[in-house]
């Protein structure tokens, strides 16, 4: 029995292309995120990885509401999340969060810390009233591992590492069961990056929380992720248990992106195989026919150009959207 | 390819450089930014040496000194707030903080060349790519413009860029990131130099595109023999190119070795601490170790050792005397006062 907190089907945002300065007109879209289905299960962290461009942070905004959808739908605990209006609506916004990737803008710098993460409570008064916030948010930097004594510094006495603290801080005031962690330690330095990780996995554990964890690092997804959702050109190329897409991935591009990954280990220097791809990911305005991945795909046939592969169990256990799917291991 | 001409072309002129010396030597470099809260000492004694067709990996966090080291052997740190206040660079021996400017342009492109992280920021919007590349080549090689056109058009060609032809009257909005970055090492190559400075190359690209420049690096090293200085905060990238490695902590070079010791047995707890804080894509495990609390501010640096409100093996010494550099063997340096012990150890 599975128990899923958020199930997306066929999400697809599109952005217009406009042109002209007094008679706008559209002149296409870009297909940032062209039907994109999965399941998030309570208590787990979904990890979604790709390169820049292929749309995992506008999926983070059309999951946080920011973004209206242009087609597919999702449901949160059952109910149509985008259908909602009104009291349901705000029930939704305290119930999914969200952590930026630059903890230098993300923050106000005109607010004290005790403001940044109160606010929610202003937003969402039954929370917590009015006499207990000040607590509440001692409380909440306590959590995540600052000294609540600087509940009345600014954003700038504080470091990167800091700061993104405050920040998760902020996403944990309204007792959300869903964070989206959109790159949330990409600007952080190595030691640091090894910190904030640790404090996401152990809130996880504390509060029972979901995440979807949005990275281009694959070594940070693996270590923090139950299931991996690899994304290309605004779809998932493959899905699965993050040991199934790292120890027996099948689809060439997630394939290309593992062996990519530099490995901390001059022993194996020049003995990893490592697959080059040429060039760079196409454009969203205009995809390529069929699959999306063949102009860079080393396998591709004429069948690649003219049917779009599905995202369906083929030869391993975990869905994979590619005609010629087959196991390759890559990871050392 | 006029690639092996190169070789001689600074060292043939003036008395200062001396055939025998390495290629690039930073000697005991000190620098301080003098700002309104106080004097901030960024690099603390600094030295390294490269040589022609090796690739010195400086590894650090932010707010190490890897990136003002390079700044001031390019000669493009900002003064002020940047104070030299001691030490040389050499460059086949010839103390360039002793140069005249005059000089210090010479060696600037032709000798030494650099690139940096954000491609985007470092061209010039309004300029197509192929006229900054042909600038240089008509200002410091005499070269008529049609002859730096057909320059240019090779170098792009060299690093790899689809239709270097038509690419080279387009402006740089109009590249990728990886061809962006591809379009500055064209123009850092433009002078043949014999050093390479590559401040993060491919921090803002991504791993497949990475790949694509560091081996694309490694190529025209290789070709050229050039000396390559990679500056660097990913450990992944070290561990796949570098011969040898610095590892800076605090304006301070803590730890020198070739790649393979230091990644088998780090000689500082700082480097180890380094590497045990990496998520692996190889290996999965539950708790990442961390390295406690924060690099300290260098307009305070702690006395002692500057790691040790950070090391977990800290003793009485660290917290008064500045660990010297041991030398664990050959072409292995640590600034540890335990550094024989850790190596030593399990």
């Amino acid at each position: 029995m599975t128990d899923n907190i958020i199930e997306v089907r066929d999400l697809v945002k599109h952005f217009p292309v406009r042109v002209g300065v007094l008679f706008k007109h559209t002149v296409g879209h870009v297909r940032a995120v062209d039907g994109v289905s999965f399941d998030l299960r309570r208590g787990e962290t979904l990890g979604v990885v790709g390169e820049s461009g292929c749309g995992k942070s506008t999926l983070a905004q059309v999951l946080m509401r920011l973004e209206p959808p242009t087609g597919g739908s999702a449901t949160f605990e059952g109910r149509d999340m985008f259908a909602m209006k009104g009291a349901e609506l705000r029930k939704l916004r305290r119930d999914i969060q969200i952590v930026l990737q630059d903890p230098y803008t993300s923050l106000n710098p005109r607010m004290t810390v005790g403001d940044i993460v109160g606010e929610p409570f202003e937003i969402h008064p039954e929370v917590a009233p009015k006499g207990s916030r000040a607590k509440k948010v001692r409380d909440l930097l306590d959590v995540v591992g600052l000294n609540p004594e600087h509940i009345n510094r600014y954003p700038h006495q504080f470091s990167g590492g800091q700061r993104q603290r405050i920040g998760i801080a902020r996403a944990l005031a309204l007792r959300p069961k869903v964070i989206v962690c959109d790159e949330p330690v990409s600007a952080l330095d190595v030691s640091i990056q090894a910190q904030v990780m640790n404090l996401l996995g152990d809130l996880q554990t504390e509060f029972g929380l979901s995440y979807v964890f949005i990275a281009h690092d694959l070594s940070v997804v693996r270590h923090l992720s139950d299931r991996v959702a690899v994304m290309y050109l605004g779809k998932i190329v493959e899905i699965g248990t993050e040991q199934e897409i790292y120890e027996h991935p099948t689809h060439p591009y997630t394939q290309a992106l593992l062996s990519a990954v530099p490995v901390p280990d001059p022993e194996l220097r020049g003995q990893r195989k490592v697959i080059r791809l040429e060039g760079d990911v196409p454009s969203p305005v205009d995809p390529p026919s069929g699959c999306r991945f063949r102009t860079r795909c080393w396998k591709a046939q004429d069948i690649c150009a003219e049917e779009e592969p599905a995202l369906i169990t083929r030869v391993a256990a975990h869905p994979s959207a590619c005609h010629f799917a087959e196991e390759k291991s890559v990871v050392p | 390819m006029p690639t092996n001409t190169a070789q001689s072309t600074v060292d043939s002129e003036g008395a200062g450089p001396d055939p025998a010396a390495p290629l690039l030597e930073v000697d005991d470099l000190y620098v301080e930014f003098r700002t309104r809260d106080g004097v901030a000492k960024v690099l603390n004694g600094v030295s390294y040496r490269v040589e022609a067709g090796e690739t010195l990996a400086v590894l650090g966090e932010s707010g190490s000194g890897k990136s003002v080291t390079a700044q001031t052997v390019m000669g493009i740190l900002d003064m002020p707030p940047g104070h030299i206040t001691g030490g040389a660079i050499r460059f086949h021996g010839e103390n360039l903080l002793a140069a005249t400017d005059r000089r210090r342009r010479e060696v600037r492109g032709s000798g030494i060349a650099m690139i940096f992280q954000d491609a985007l920021s470092a061209l010039n919007p309004v300029f197509t790519v192929g006229f900054q590349i042909e600038e240089q080549l008509r200002i410091r090689r005499g070269m008529s413009r049609k002859d730096a056109r057909k320059r240019a058009v090779e170098l792009l060609d060299l690093v790899k860029i689809p239709n270097a032809k038509g690419r080279v009257r387009q402006y740089p909005h109009e590249f990728s990131g990886g061809m962006r970055q591809r379009a500055m090492i064209a123009m850092s190559l433009a002078l043949d130099p014999e050093m390479l400075i590559a401040d993060e190359p491919t921090t803002a690209l991504d791993v497949t595109v990475q790949a694509q420049i560091m081996d694309l690096l490694k190529e025209i090293q290789v070709e050229r023999n050039m000396g390559l200085i990679l500056i660097t905060h990913d450990l992944g990238v070290v561990a796949e190119v570098a011969d040898r490695i610095a590892v800076m902590y605090a304006g301070r070079i803590v730890e020198q070795s070739d790649a393979r010791s230091l990644y088998r047995k780090p000689g500082h707890p700082y480097t180890l601490a380094l590497l045990d804080s990496l998520p692996r894509l190889d290996l999965k495990g539950a708790e990442l170790n961390t390295i406690k609390g924060l690099p300290p501010s260098l307009l305070n640096v702690p006395p002692g050792c500057p790691f040790h409100p950070r090391c977990p093996r800290v003793e009485d010494v660290c917290k008064t005397d500045v660990p010297p550099q041991h030398r664990l063997m050959p072409g292995r340096l640590s600034a540890c006062h335990f550094a024989e012990e850790l190596i030593a150890g399990d």
